[in-house]
């Protein structure tokens, strides 16, 4: 038998499969020597990919010409910080970071409130119009910007909120409001039964045991519910860059793209706010990614 | 007081007390949904306001000949009233079936099939791939799991200029591949490039979401399973095959149709990676955009037409899938 086929069968297939099967005194869980080069390889590969576009970012960023992402090379020998110094002290960013703070934790906010009652309630009550109602909220889980971005953009005009922060976070609820509900739905799922039945027994009413018992247990699957929506209209692209007209209000989304115009190309300045609006988002993933998958496939992984 | 708490299984089927009157019904389910009702009414309203009211507004939008030029707007200190009118299904006959709607539509549409089946198929097996990896007891599997999410946690809207700067060319992209002495395509200017490129850079963003969600299905499947197949002498493949595939059956079915749902209405990726200088990569969701914003004048009206089209192909879509689903007996866990 051929190293490179035990190796293939041993990364792709399976985890725990020796990488030389008619031996079994290896235990399990354990992965022969080959085995494990070749995951180690095949890992370290894929996270060479999954780092580089970030690490060229950060090195171009550090490059003082505009066109020094064409010659790279070149940044060597004139790494400098200026880009940094520049775009902070005389761009908008701060503006910029202000309207994106203010509009995603509008949204959050909003949308935790208005869809924590209903999570609950779809998640242990079963009352007539309960098939359709979950329905709707897949189905407007599946809204494609352009179905509602032209009668948005007729309405907020109607009503004056075109580039205002109001405008863009009402639009964001759309999606945000049923959204949440989704996630706290799996969330409150994975809260035991027992839990509300005790507090009936103790004669609480249903809004009782939701705010006095559910709610407490259930900050883990608010705090992800808050976090998908902040992210969501973190990043949000389309709708942010119709509605908002003033170069003082964009969001850090629409800001970024401003750094290139049909006439000019300030590709150096780009990288560089690139570069400071990613590492604090970042960083602040890394603190709640733990929970965040059990939250959107709560339902899921439970079996 | 009735309380309409029920177990989500629904196991309380059979005892079904004998059927009192109308008046009686709507009392008793008065009082025993209400809590229910309550609870969803805030939902509920801003579903209507936020999301029906605009429906139903683009749909009356459809069927009119809506446009910049026309619909009401304020020049300076001038309102103009709007002028546009019913014109009925025209929009979507001349999008379906008009003069070139080849170009304009269903060639978008081929396209936009084929993106979404390339880019879930390249997330979930890439994924699939590097959730078995990162499940086995491996020396330093914590720092590959962060240094793989990454991607996930950057913003699109970043990391797509981060790309644009390396598919640029003379980026470091075609930099490399000529060093290799191997051709260089003009990623950004060449169709087929171009939509090469952007199935690239969305499996780039994708991955990690598929392989997080599916490295939580892997770690709850019953490791006695695998020992009870490890007795029976199955091999490495016949356990993927009938312990892991099984397994993730859940998991799979709701991360595979949360990724058509995503890929489908991708905009972020081809919107920031090709702004509007590419009109043959443009999927439907992004050529809708084009034609309600990105030119002059603003076509509203076949802009939101393509959005009911968009919003219809999704519904038909999921409903078909769920029923395979049942079919299958499998179940979302969404």
């Amino acid at each position: 038998m051929s190293t490179t086929t035990a190796q293939t069968s041993a990364a792709v297939t399976e985890p725990e499969s020796p990488a030389k099967p008619p031996r079994r005194t290896r235990r399990r869980g354990e992965t022969g020597f080959a085995g494990s080069l070749a995951s180690h390889g095949m890992l370290t590969v894929a996270s060479l990919i999954a780092l580089f576009p970030v690490l060229w970012l950060v090195f171009l960023s550090l490059g003082p010409d505009k066109d020094d992402y064409l010659h790279p090379e070149r940044i060597w020998s004139k790494m400098t910080f200026d880009n940094y110094a520049f775009v902070l002290q005389h761009t908008n960013f701060f503006d910029w970071l202000k309207s994106s703070l203010i509009v995603s934790l509008g949204t959050t906010v909003i949308g935790v409130l208005i869809a924590a009652t209903t999570g609950y309630a779809v998640s242990r009550m079963r009352f007539p119009g309960y098939r359709k109602f979950m329905w709707v909220l897949l189905v407007t889980q599946m809204f494609p910007i352009a179905v509602l971005i032209v009668p948005m953009y007729q309405i907020l005009s109607d009503l004056g909120l075109i580039d205002t922060y109001l405008g863009l976070i009402i639009v964001y609820c759309s999606t945000a409001v049923p959204y949440c509900a989704w996630l706290l739905k799996g969330y409150f799922d994975t809260i035991p039964f027992e839990i509300d039945e005790a507090g009936r027994v103790d004669g609480l009413t249903p809004f009782g045991t939701f705010a006095r018992l559910i709610l407490p247990l259930a900050k883990p699957g608010l705090a992800v519910a808050a976090f998908y929506s902040f992210i969501t209209a973190f990043g949000e692209v389309a709708f942010a860059t119709t509605f908002l007209l003033d170069d003082e209000k964009y969001t850090l989304a629409v800001g970024l793209q401003s750094f290139v115009s049909e006439h000019d190309a300030q590709r150096n300045l780009m990288a560089a706010t690139a570069v400071l609006i990613a590492i604090p988002v970042s960083l602040f993933f890394y603190l709640v990614q733990k929970n965040l998958v059990t939250g959107l496939t709560a339902g899921g992984t439970k079996g | 007081m009735t309380v309409a708490i029920d177990r989500a299984t629904g196991k309380r089927r059979g005892d079904r007390a004998p059927r009192p009157g109308l008046g009686q019904r709507l009392r008793n389910s008065y009082q025993k949904h209400w809590y229910a009702y309550a609870m969803i009414t805030p939902v509920v309203v801003v579903l209507g306001i936020l999301v029906l009211y605009p429906l139903a507004y683009g749909l009356y939008l459809t069927l009119t000949d809506a446009n910049s030029l026309n619909t009401a707007r304020t020049i300076g200190a001038n309102e103009i009233e709007a002028t546009y009118k019913f014109i009925g299904l025209d929009n979507y006959a001349d999008i379906l079936w008009g003069e070139t709607s080849y170009d304009r539509f269903w060639s978008h549409f081929i396209w936009t099939i084929v993106w979404t089946a390339a880019c879930v198929a390249l997330h979930y097996t890439i994924g699939l791939g590097l959730a078995l990896l990162l499940n086995q007891k491996l020396r330093g599997r914590t720092l590959y799991r962060l240094i793989l999410v990454l991607p996930w946690a950057v913003p699109t809207f970043v990391t797509v200029f981060g790309w644009r700067f390396m598919l640029a060319d003379g980026g470091i992209i075609n930099a490399a591949l000529e060093s290799l002495h191997l051709p260089t395509p003009l990623w950004l200017e060449d169709t087929f490039w171009q939509r090469f490129a952007a199935i690239m850079v969305n499996t780039w963003c994708g991955v990690p979401f598929m392989m997080v969600s599916l490295l939580g299905g892997l770690q709850s499947i019953d490791a006695s399973l695998y020992e009870a197949a490890e007795m029976d002498g199955a091999s490495a493949w016949q356990r993927f095959r009938y312990v892991t595939l099984p397994g993730l059956r859940t998991v799979s079915s709701t991360v595979v149709l949360l990724g058509i749902i995503w890929t489908f209405n991708q905009f972020a990726v081809i919107f920031l990676l090709f702004g509007n200088t590419a009109p043959d990569a443009q999927i439907l969701v992004t050529w809708a955009y084009y034609l309600g914003f990105g030119q002059q004048p603003r076509d509203f009206a076949q802009s939101a037409a393509y959005g009911i089209l968009l919003l219809g192909i999704l519904i038909v879509f999921t409903s078909f899938y769920r029923r395979w689903l049942n079919r299958n007996e499998q179940q979302l866990a969404i």
